[in-house]
């Protein structure tokens, strides 16, 4: 009896965590903080400012017709037979949501020690908020791409979905995974040495020129250069495949990657947040020592 | 009554310094250790004790040392100590902020901390969204929160602008819809960081009307950490003693806090020596002293006691004149008054031999704070010569007098607060 009376702590607090000791219920128990977050993201995102979230259409609008200008036109790169605005706002609104994701995740230590340093509350919940409210953003964003896709239905053009675009909802899913897989290591990792968040920066640039954006992946085929065949490489990119399988479900572009690519980057994804996670949780207990 | 909070051997390791100029090498010399060798992590060994004061001997510093003690079920502990020794740091590991680096801590029970009031508001919500947001930082659901809402809004007394964007509110009024927040958690336990030092005296009344409702109603554990004696006079039952990083004393609150007022170094209301304090021409200070009247110089002087001041000195050779005149400074060294017995009360004229001398500061006069006292000696054979003038030889703190539950807490301006007479009469 008295054993059990002994044992009966609600909270432990210790130095450091087992290695896989996450708590996901502990999360759940917050979702109501969760949806709060997110509400105040979207909020409080374009308050007083005059075309409000209008930006979120301009911005890809501004993108797609520098790329049209400055790929299509000066560089020639062809679009696999796919109007241009379409190609490119295709790639551009996915990649969007992916960068917007993995800069904004990749700073919840740095962005947020304020409030991590006068209240706890499970720090994945960060992150996570993150990954969801850009979805509203990005849905206003594919809405612009129904739009034009759309008007050149109408007007006619060889662009014409088929039965892979069924995969739409996972293919976000995964967009959204790799972003906070990747973003949550980075974060872990640029609270104690703030180089590694320059470096990043840089990185996620170039990342989208090794991504099939400006130019069909099908381009790549049989370039070999210093020896590697470019194809190969481009696939191990783990958001080629989503973004390949996206542009032929929703355009026909190309041809389909494959399942076999296509479950290679969802393994990705997976232990990429779990590899994630392990680290995240590491390096939230002490964080605000070193941020 | 059962164990609410046990802390086991909590420590904490800060690092001096610049965090990012060599952490690397520092990481991979204690990777190296660790890991490889399969030894103890080298750092742990040489943490310095934390004295703010002195200048360390090692880049690393304990800012919490071996801190072990229980909280019993609905305590109200008041954590005090000097700024630095360690509360905050121990407050936030409490909190799950920060983790210790050695030591456990078990609790029963959801533990609320409340650090900062306002956390996570944002300027461009209104206040009603706000109040969701804060509530569920804190760990409330919105359940509980949409309870609530007519009470918290009602405690925070911002009706009228509940629906306007929080960038429109004042300071104060900031802080109250915060605190109102705050007040309205509910968890076992309750943390909770210099937070009533904020707002205007009626808000303050409210605010510790509201804790004492917490923790004496309620039975809740209550962990505070404050400056302010008289409000955690009033709110503790316990209290806990850190030190550079070390728990001194733990026990019984009204013990504490004495133990506290009288064990700060920069309070010295008592001097005296095998040498004499001064030694000039003749004239030697033996013993100089403020206490309270009849008591012992290590007992608390509250506003409402009755002040004596104890001189004791010798005269090799006799003198005259001879006086004594004292000054009074308030905290920030101004002088409030001066004072002399001479030529009033005692005659100028000495012979030789040991003299006590005992001034008595009435009641309910000096303001309570800390004082300091400038000591002056002189003759006057022909011209007038100064034997002694020795600044802040003394100081001594005066303690508020005991305040009713939910009365006003926070100091009245001025080093005097006299009780003068008032007669007030109904004319018509």
């Amino acid at each position: 009896m008295k054993q059990t009376t002994e044992e009966n702590w609600t909270t432990v607090i210790k130095p450091r965590n087992k290695l896989f000791e996450v708590n996901l219920k502990e999360i759940w128990d917050y979702r109501d903080l969760l949806t709060l977050f997110i509400k105040r993201d979207i909020i409080t995102n374009y308050k007083q400012t005059i075309l409000g979230p209008l930006w979120w259409i301009i911005q890809p609008a501004m993108t797609v017709i520098m790329y049209m200008v400055v790929f299509g036109g000066i560089a020639g790169i062809p679009t696999d037979g796919i109007p241009q605005p379409l190609f490119y706002l295709a790639g551009t609104c996915m990649w969007q949501y992916f960068s917007d994701c993995l800069n904004k995740t990749s700073n919840t230590f740095v962005n947020n020690a304020g409030i991590f340093g006068k209240v706890y509350f499970p720090r994945l919940i960060m992150p996570i908020e993150n990954v969801i409210s850009n979805l509203v953003r990005f849905g206003i964003q594919i809405g612009l791409f129904v739009i034009v896709y759309i008007v050149y239905a109408i007007t006619g053009s060889n662009a014409c979905p088929n039965l892979y675009l069924l995969l739409f909802p996972l293919l976000v899913v995964m967009l959204a995974g790799l972003a906070l897989g990747f973003g949550i290591i980075i974060s872990s990792m640029t609270t104690k040495y703030r180089d590694l968040q320059i470096l990043f920066t840089y990185i996620v640039s170039l990342w989208m020129y090794a991504t099939p954006i400006v130019y069909p992946l099908s381009e790549v085929k049989g370039k070999v250069i210093a020896g590697l065949d470019l194809y190969t490489i481009m696939r191990i990119n783990p958001v080629t495949p989503v973004l390949e399988t996206f542009k032929y479900g929703a355009l026909g572009a190309g041809e389909f990657i494959g399942w076999g690519w296509l479950a290679y980057s969802f393994g990705f994804m997976l232990v990429l947040i779990a590899l994630g996670i392990l680290i995240f949780n590491k390096v939230q207990k002490n964080f605000m020592d070193t941020v | 009554m059962s164990t609410a909070i046990e802390f086991n051997n909590i420590s904490k390791l800060y690092r001096l310094g610049l965090v990012s100029t060599g952490t690397l090498s520092h990481d991979l010399k204690r990777w190296w250790t660790m890991n490889i060798k399969g030894e103890e992590d080298p750092y742990l060994k040489i943490g310095s004790v934390n004295d703010r004061s002195k200048a360390a001997d090692s880049e690393y510093v304990w800012a919490l040392k071996d801190i072990d003690f229980k909280v019993e079920q609905g305590d109200v502990v008041g954590i005090i100590g000097k700024n630095g020794a360690g509360k905050s740091t121990l407050l936030k590991i409490l909190s799950k902020i920060t983790a210790p680096t050695t030591g456990t801590i078990k609790a029963k029970g959801r533990i609320g901390s409340l650090l900062e009031v306002g956390t996570g508001f944002h300027g461009e919500m209104t206040g009603r969204e706000n109040i969701y947001l804060n509530g569920a930082i804190l760990g409330m659901t919105k359940q509980e929160i949409a309870k609530k809402l007519d009470e918290i809004i009602d405690f925070s007394g911002c009706e009228l602008y509940i629906d306007t964007p929080v960038k429109r509110y004042s300071s104060g009024m900031t802080v109250r819809l915060g605190f109102a927040v705050a007040a309205f958690l509910d968890p076992e336990i309750l943390v909770v960081d210099e937070v009533l030092a904020v707002g205007d005296a009626e808000f303050q009344k409210k605010a510790i009307g509201k804790m004492q409702d917490v923790s004496r109603g309620e039975g809740r554990t209550v962990l505070f950490v404050s400056h302010n004696m008289t409000s955690v006079k009033a709110l503790c039952n316990r209290g806990v003693i850190l030190q550079n990083g070390m728990l001194i004393d733990d026990g019984e609150i009204d013990s504490i806090v004495t133990h506290y007022l009288r064990g700060d170094n920069e309070v010295d209301n008592y001097k005296a020596g095998n040498e004499p304090l001064v030694s000039k021409k003749g004239f030697e200070l033996l013993e100089i002293g403020v206490r309270k009247k009849g008591g012992n110089y290590i007992d608390v002087i509250r506003m409402d006691h009755e002040l004596e001041l104890v001189m004791r000195y010798r005269l090799t050779e006799a003198k005259d004149p001879f006086w004594i005149t004292l000054h009074m400074k308030n905290e920030q060294g101004n002088k409030i008054f001066s004072f002399t017995g001479s030529g009033r009360c005692y005659d100028r004229h000495h012979e030789a031999g040991d003299y006590q001398q005992i001034c008595t500061i009435p009641a309910n006069f000096l303001n309570w704070g800390s004082y300091a006292i400038d000591f002056m000696a002189f003759q006057q054979p022909n011209n007038i010569e100064v034997l002694a003038n020795e600044s802040d030889i003394i100081s001594f703190t005066i303690a508020n007098r005991q305040v009713a539950i939910g009365g006003y807490m926070g100091k009245e301006p001025g080093d005097v607060m006299p009780k003068f007479d008032f007669v007030e009469e109904k004319l018509k």
